[in-house]
């Protein structure tokens, strides 16, 4: 039985009850209580299932490092699987349901696998299931994947919200017990900016629970005076449920605060991520207990001796009314002491030394308690909750001395210091043999920027466990010399105890357990040896050790100790997997952060954005930036209103907001230089308010953007890219001239964003721009490839005269705040001419019946300008251009490169997207070849048939021919080559 | 060797397991070889396998630094696929792809190939139009691939949010042989094979240099001392520049980290791998029932095998946006491998300045899926000196000739 204590509880509020529900059963706990805790004052002993034998499990510990007791908890859009009862508050109307069994917990038919547990051993799968091929997919896997898993599937989009915010300090000290608080003290007084921050509700760590005296008054009442000190230190600042996951280089550290957990819905964010740059961080992040491997260790109502403790003290719960302590050090005598004087039965202590002193061990003796030492557990019995223990010596092979009744077992195999924090960006640790733990090496510390220790530690995270010395070592870690004085009983050394009895017979190391979670046992760890899986890694990986939710932290140092021992190496040659982060696992809406829904990346909008909703727009992302795609009207697809957008474009006007358009101005008295390395064509030549259109290739030459280049006036440029091309421009011009020409005198600003540009586009474009009145737009004061500033309808315009569609085309910028007002302006001149916005799908068509290529679409990072005919603007006096030197290269000057072309069907249908026109026969490896492929493909409502573009071997030598193509139903249709110029070849309309 | 069975199992089970023999032996190394391979991941292993499969070679040795599959086979998220746009990619993935069907009963080792098809999201109109030319070329390549709809999409993964109010899906690449392996397992499985056929897996033994004569390799100096070879294959992957180094040339090859995460597991949820570029995050279910998230590269070289925080931020929010469930699961373990990367994205496979010396690298991003096509492909290199189909269009003076491989138009991000 576990039961709630009528008196003590140090965390409970018992005037503050909490109703709860687990499995549906309607239970009561108090305020401060942990569901784990209230669980056990419910005497809900059994929680849950394990991973892969699904043997009923039990609560082990009391904090993060609990194996077990993970439930669902929550509802709806606040369900959450695998939530850690031992570090969860409780709060009125929380519910949860156990995991992993079915039908039920106390009946679980995956217990058949328990029963069949010597058939399956660490890595049987490896082993069978491999014959016939198809049963692991359709038969075997399934089975497994259904008996995996742990908690159950969230169905609902998350109801809570989630906060990100950074933070900067001199120190980051992470654990808020004594050795945290001393820390904090001594930095806080030395006038240091810090931050210290503990993952619990509450600060003062393990040192209240065990009585330790400080300075002469009780722990308790140190905490309480550090952190009344601490909070009125303005250069502190302190958080509390508030773990610290992970640290990277450079003194980053990830920190995950659990605001409302405790109390959801109140309206605050759920958690807060907190990225912090610390100078650096003090790792006070103490030190977790080991279980010890003895048969049966795995029985519910077997725990921790500290944990047993901490719900005493702190909960005032009792996990068992008679309960078997098992240790091989002092401290597990706190346990059996604090139980006998809350009046509970400790029929024996079993400690595993041949020799017992020391002040706890002859406390107990004068408690009236039998201490045996030299002996241990030969095996516990009982199955869903301990029934009994039988005693063995620890010296022999288990042969039963005695069997003692009780309902529970605190167990001891001493403690090992917490290093994840330490270890994650490289700090190394070494074994210490007396105390049986690695502990970080002071010598090898992760290191900051500046080759001083980024990370240091303090306290039990040192590897020292008395508290005098705990709080000694954690005052010279903040750069402190005088340190609080703790008193506390002298303890006697440890002994290392790995197997219990040491020199247990298979059966009994079958039924030791190292990972709860993930059933890994001693036999299965020596198994691994056996078969040469002796590299820690491939024993972790070989049989799941430490690969639990808990990532080991109870399992891993017993289990390369098994190993070590196995392979008959020293536990140091063995080593340590690898800590990584998170320390405890991390919700994902916690990273993800506000990012979600409509602003989930960032979210670029035109100035004429609320324009296009308002007009029924149909959108598609290009890059951050959302285009309309067309305009559909009532009762017209998409496809029709493309069609219509551009038969009217051609016929009367067309309007288009081409604001996403990148605009980069490149200034300076080096700029027509650069820009003769940047573009393939001569820039520094191009008259002041002239216009020219220019290519970008890469190093390798192939063609990564175009735009239209104005030059401003004698040391400006405006360059005009695509519009998902504009910052990856931007930033490639900054690339060279920060990293290699740095020694040009160069400016750029990315002005995308500050104007507005709309194109007027169409035979009335001129008419609707006198229309507005203002500047002279005339084919004689504004020619074709010219741009002038001016006035146009009361706004201050820049017109450039470019087209990409060819015809008559005006774009026209502002400023961007006037950009919806011009637009609002040119829509109401337009109305008598007929004038219509267009969208992207219709600037698509239009520029494809005029043979003008995309980049995106004609070029992959894979196209040179020369494929693409346009050798024309290609310098050929230049001495150099970015890519020029690639584009010699022979591949890339063949004669069989695959070129531009037009490409029509014999019946006028439009040539399917991606079709690839197959050649004669097949390659080496047996695929077809190829000669072609179409790349931009549409229905040219101009010319009432299908269009298209396309890259053929040959290009344009073989106008006439007529080749196949694919279709994905694997039927090919008849293509004609022809020219890709497919609407007004000779170019008047845009020259008018 | 011993074969494996459900029945060696059983026979195993009624001797307490005291039974089974080592999956590979560890012997000290021999003076000399007919060919050493340094680099015992997958790819290695592979190359070793297949030179003793397929040409009869076993007088082999596989040297490694640290242990056996500890690299880049050891922490990828396992996704197998071929879809892949050029020729020469189509052609080595494919290979390997089809090994891995039979590559448990070839191995007498399960390496649990999990054929549960693979989508490529598809969600802009541009990407749309560049799976329906990965559909097109692959029917061509004798790839089997689909385009499908959202409503197929939606059947095939339940839990996607398919109307995202950015990025809606508007279809997928679907390549339904495409899935998953046990990555352990596969290095696991060829080191047990290689073993068996006499080859000597000799780990925790770093190669310090590379000696020669008259231009071509004589063997290799290691912390374990110097071993003779007639033949050298450098499958190192993130260190393969290091190594050519060593044999006196330099590789068109960059190294940085490649993150990835697994969540707490959960009950099976989704079957099929999800790749998801224009947002950048790539997911599937473990047998485990953790759910496998794959992050992008960083923006500087490195060989730290962490990473930087942010990719995993970025690449959580795509995912959550796209499988808005996920969002209260957490994040168990995140980890980095060193991925090496050529200017095209594509490996190498090829001769080298150095007679008799052949490298095998450049895998990026994408390596595990490649793992029984690569060695394949390599053993037939160091076997013969000449490079055979599959192999000849990834040697490294491709680059000097401009003839890139290059799979940026339908791979994106993930590869």
């Amino acid at each position: 039985m576990s039961t709630r204590l009528a008196k003590g509880g140090r965390l409970i509020d018992r005037a503050a009850p909490q109703d709860f529900t687990f499995n549906g059963k309607r239970l009561r706990g108090f305020k401060g209580d942990t569901l784990a805790a209230a669980l056990l004052a419910n005497d809900q002993m059994l929680v849950g299932r394990s991973f892969k034998y699904h043997r009923p499990r039990g609560i082990v510990a009391s904090g993060a490092e609990e194996p077990n007791a993970l439930v669902n908890m929550g509802e709806g859009g606040r369900f959450e699987p695998n939530q850690r009862t031992t570090t969860t508050e409780l709060f009125d109307g929380l519910t949860c349901t156990s995991q992993n069994h079915f039908p039920s917990l106390e009946f679980d038919i995956g217990v058949l696998n328990n029963y069949a547990a010597r058939f399956l051993p660490a890595g049987f799968y490896y082993k069978t299931f491999i014959h016939p091929r198809a049963a692991w997919k359709h038969v075997f896997e399934p089975i497994i994947r259904q008996s995996a898993g742990l908690g159950k599937v969230p169905k609902d989009r998350d109801a809570d919200r989630y906060e990100q915010a950074y933070a900067f300090c001199d120190l980051l000290i992470t654990g808020g017990g004594i050795a945290g608080l001393q820390a904090a003290l001594t930095a806080g007084k030395a006038g240091k900016r810090v931050w210290l921050m503990e993952q619990t509700a509450h600060w003062g760590g393990r040192a209240p629970v065990d009585g330790v005296e400080i300075d002469g008054t009780p722990a308790e009442a140190w905490v309480k005076n550090a952190v009344q000190a601490l909070e009125a230190m303005e250069n502190v600042t302190m958080r509390l449920r508030c773990m610290a996951a992970g640290s990277y280089d450079h003194g980053y550290v990830l920190a995950d605060e659990k605001v409302a957990d405790h109390t959801p819905g109140d309206g605050r964010p759920r958690h807060r991520l907190w990225r912090i740059r610390a100078g650096q961080i003090i790792a006070a992040t103490g030190a977790i207990e080991r279980p010890l491997s003895f048969a049966g260790n795995d029985i519910p109502g077997v725990m921790l001796a500290a944990a047993m403790r901490d719900y005493l003290v702190n909960w005032a719960v009792a996990p068992g009314d008679r309960t078997v302590v098992v240790t091989n050090n002092d401290d597990a005598y706190r346990t059996a002491i604090a139980l006998k004087e809350a009046g509970l039965e400790v029929p024996v202590i079993l400690d595993a030394r041949a020799t017992v002193t020391g002040d706890l061990p002859a406390k107990a003796r004068a408690l009236g308690i039998r201490v045996e030492a030299g002996k241990a557990i030969a095996k516990v019995k009982g199955g869903k909750r301990v029934t009994s223990v039988a005693i063995c010596a620890q010296a022999g092979q288990g042969a039963v001395l005695e069997e003692i009744a009780c309902d529970a077992v605190a167990m001891s195999g001493g403690w090992s210091p917490v290093v994840h924090l330490w270890s994650h960006c490289g700090g190394k640790l070494n074994w210490d043999a007396a105390q049986a733990h690695f502990a970080p090496d002071p010598a090898r510390p992760p290191l900051n920027h500046d080759g001083s220790a980024l990370v240091v530690t303090a306290g039990a995270a040192s590897g020292v466990l008395l508290a005098g010395d705990v709080l000694a070592n954690a005052t010279a870690a903040a750069g402190g010399d005088v340190a609080p004085v703790a008193s506390g009983p002298v303890e006697a050394a440890m002994e290392p105890v790995w197997v219990m009895p040491q020199g247990a017979t298979i059966d009994l190391r079958m039924k030791m357990w190292l990972d709860y979670q993930n059933d890994v046992k001693v036999s299965d760890v020596q198994l691994a040896a056996r078969e040469g899986y002796s590299s820690v890694e491939h024993t972790k990986r070989y049989t799941t050790l430490g690969m639990a939710t808990d990532q080991g932290k109870l399992s891993n140092i017993n289990g390369l100790a098994v190993l070590a021992d196995s392979l008959s190496s020293p536990i140091p040659q063995v080593g340590t997997t690898t800590f990584r982060p998170p320390y405890t696992p991390v919700t994902f809406g916690a990273l993800a952060g506000e990012a979600r829904g409509d602003i989930f990346q960032p979210l670029r909008q035109t100035p004429i954005h609320a324009w296009h909703e308002a007009h029924n727009a149909y959108f598609e992302p290009v890059g951050l930036w959302r285009r309309p795609y067309c305009y559909p009207r009532p009762g017209e697809t998409h496809e029709q209103a493309v069609h219509r957008e551009v038969v009217n474009t051609r016929t009367n006007v067309g309007l288009l907001d081409a604001s996403t358009l990148g605009k980069i101005i490149v200034k300076g008295p080096d700029a027509g230089k650069f820009l003769d390395m940047l573009y393939t064509n001569v820039m520094s030549n191009l008259g002041i308010g002239k216009c020219r259109y220019g290519l970008m290739c890469s190093e390798q030459g192939f063609l990564s953007d175009d735009g239209v280049v104005a030059r401003i006036d004698e040391d400006t440029w405006l360059c005009h890219t695509t519009s998902g091309g504009a910052d990856r421009i931007h930033a490639w011009m900054e690339d060279w001239l920060q990293c290699e020409w740095w020694d040009w005198q160069v400016y750029t600003a990315n002005v995308t964003e500050q104007f507005a540009q709309i194109a007027v586009v169409g035979p009335n474009a001129r008419k609707v721009l006198e229309k507005l009145g203002g500047m002279d737009v005339s084919k004689e004061a504004l020619p074709f490839m010219q741009w002038a500033d001016g006035e146009m309808g009361g706004f201050r315009v820049r017109a450039y005269r470019i087209s990409f569609s060819g015809e008559l085309s005006y774009e026209i910028a502002v400023p961007a705040s006037e950009g919806r007002a011009f637009w609002d302006a040119l829509v109401t001149a337009g109305a008598e001419f007929g004038m219509m916005p267009y969208g992207t799908e219709g600037l698509h068509v239009l520029r494809a019946e005029k043979g003008f290529i995309m980049i995106g679409d004609e070029t992959d990072g894979t196209v040179i300008p020369q494929d693409l005919n346009l050798g024309w603007a290609i310098s050929k006096k230049k001495a150099d251009y970015l890519g020029k030197r690639g584009q010699e290269r022979p591949f890339l000057a063949s004669p069989d490169r695959w070129k531009l072309v037009g490409l029509e069907t014999l019946d006028g249908s439009v040539i399917p997207d991606g079709s690839i026109a197959p050649a004669p026969g097949t390659n080496a490896n047996g695929q077809r070849n190829t000669q072609g492929r179409v790349t931009s493909t549409y229905y040219s409502p101009t010319l009432k048939r299908g269009i298209a573009m396309g890259l053929v071997k040959g290009g344009l030598s073989r106008v006439g021919e007529t080749i196949e193509m694919t279709r994905l139903d694997g039927s090919t249709l008849q293509v004609k080559i022809v020219d890709p110029v497919f609407y007004d070849k000779e170019g008047e309309k845009q020259n008018v | 060797m011993k074969r494996y069975s459900v029945f060696a199992i059983a026979r195993e089970a009624l001797r307490y397991h005291q039974g089974w023999e080592k999956a590979w032996a560890s012997p000290a190394p021999k003076s000399s070889y007919d060919v050493v391979i340094v680099g015992a991941g997958g790819h290695g292993l592979a190359t070793a396998y297949y030179l003793g499969k397929n040409f009869g070679i076993t007088n082999v040795a596989i040297i490694e630094k640290g242990w056996l599959g500890g690299g880049n086979t050891g922490r990828n998220t396992t996704i197998i696929r071929s879809n892949y746009l050029q020729d020469p990619s189509a052609a080595i993935y494919e290979k390997a792809r089809s090994l891995y069907e039979d590559l448990s009963q070839d191995l007498n080792y399960n390496v649990m190939f999990s054929p549960r098809g693979l989508l490529m999201l598809a969600q802009t109109h541009h990407e749309v139009r560049g799976y329906l030319r990965t559909v097109h070329a692959n029917n061509l390549q004798g790839v089997t691939t689909e385009w499908i709809g959202p409503e197929k999409v939606k059947e095939l993964v339940p839990i996607m949010n398919i109307d995202g109010p950015r990025y809606p899906v508007l279809g997928a690449l679907y390549q339904a042989r495409g899935g998953t392996a046990r990555h352990d397992a596969v290095a696991w499985g060829y080191a047990r094979a290689c073993s068996a056929m006499g080859m000597d897996i000799i780990q925790q033994c770093e190669v310090t240099g590379v000696r020669s004569a008259n231009g071509v390799v004589t063997g290799v100096d290691t912390t374990k001392g110097y071993i003779g070879t007639k033949k050298l294959g450098i499958v190192v992957a993130g260190h393969s520049g290091q190594v050519a180094d060593m044999a006196g040339f330099r590789l068109p090859v960059e190294s940085l980290a490649l993150q990835a995460l697994v969540s707490e597991p959960i009950k099976p949820c989704m079957d099929v791998v999800v790749m998801a570029n224009t947002v950048h995050g790539y997911m599937s279910q473990s047998d485990k029932g953790e759910m496998v998230i794959g992050g992008g590269t960083d923006g500087f070289n490195n060989f730290t095998q962490r990473g930087s925080f942010q990719h995993i931020e970025e690449t959580l929010r795509a995912l959550i946006e796209t499988f808005p469930m996920i969002s209260r699961l957490k994040m168990l373990r995140q980890w980095g491998g060193i991925v090496d990367m050529t200017g095209d994205r594509s490996p190498i496979i090829s001769k080298t300045p150095l007679g008799n010396c052949f490298i095998n690298c450049g895998w990026g991003t994408g390596g595990f899926k490649a793992i029984p096509g690569s060695g394949w492909a390599m053993a037939e290199l160091v076997a013969k000196g000449e490079p055979g189909p599959l192999a000849e269009e990834f040697n490294m003076y491709r680059f000097r000739e401009g003839r890139f491989i290059d799979e940026s138009v339908a791979a994106g991000v993930a590869h």
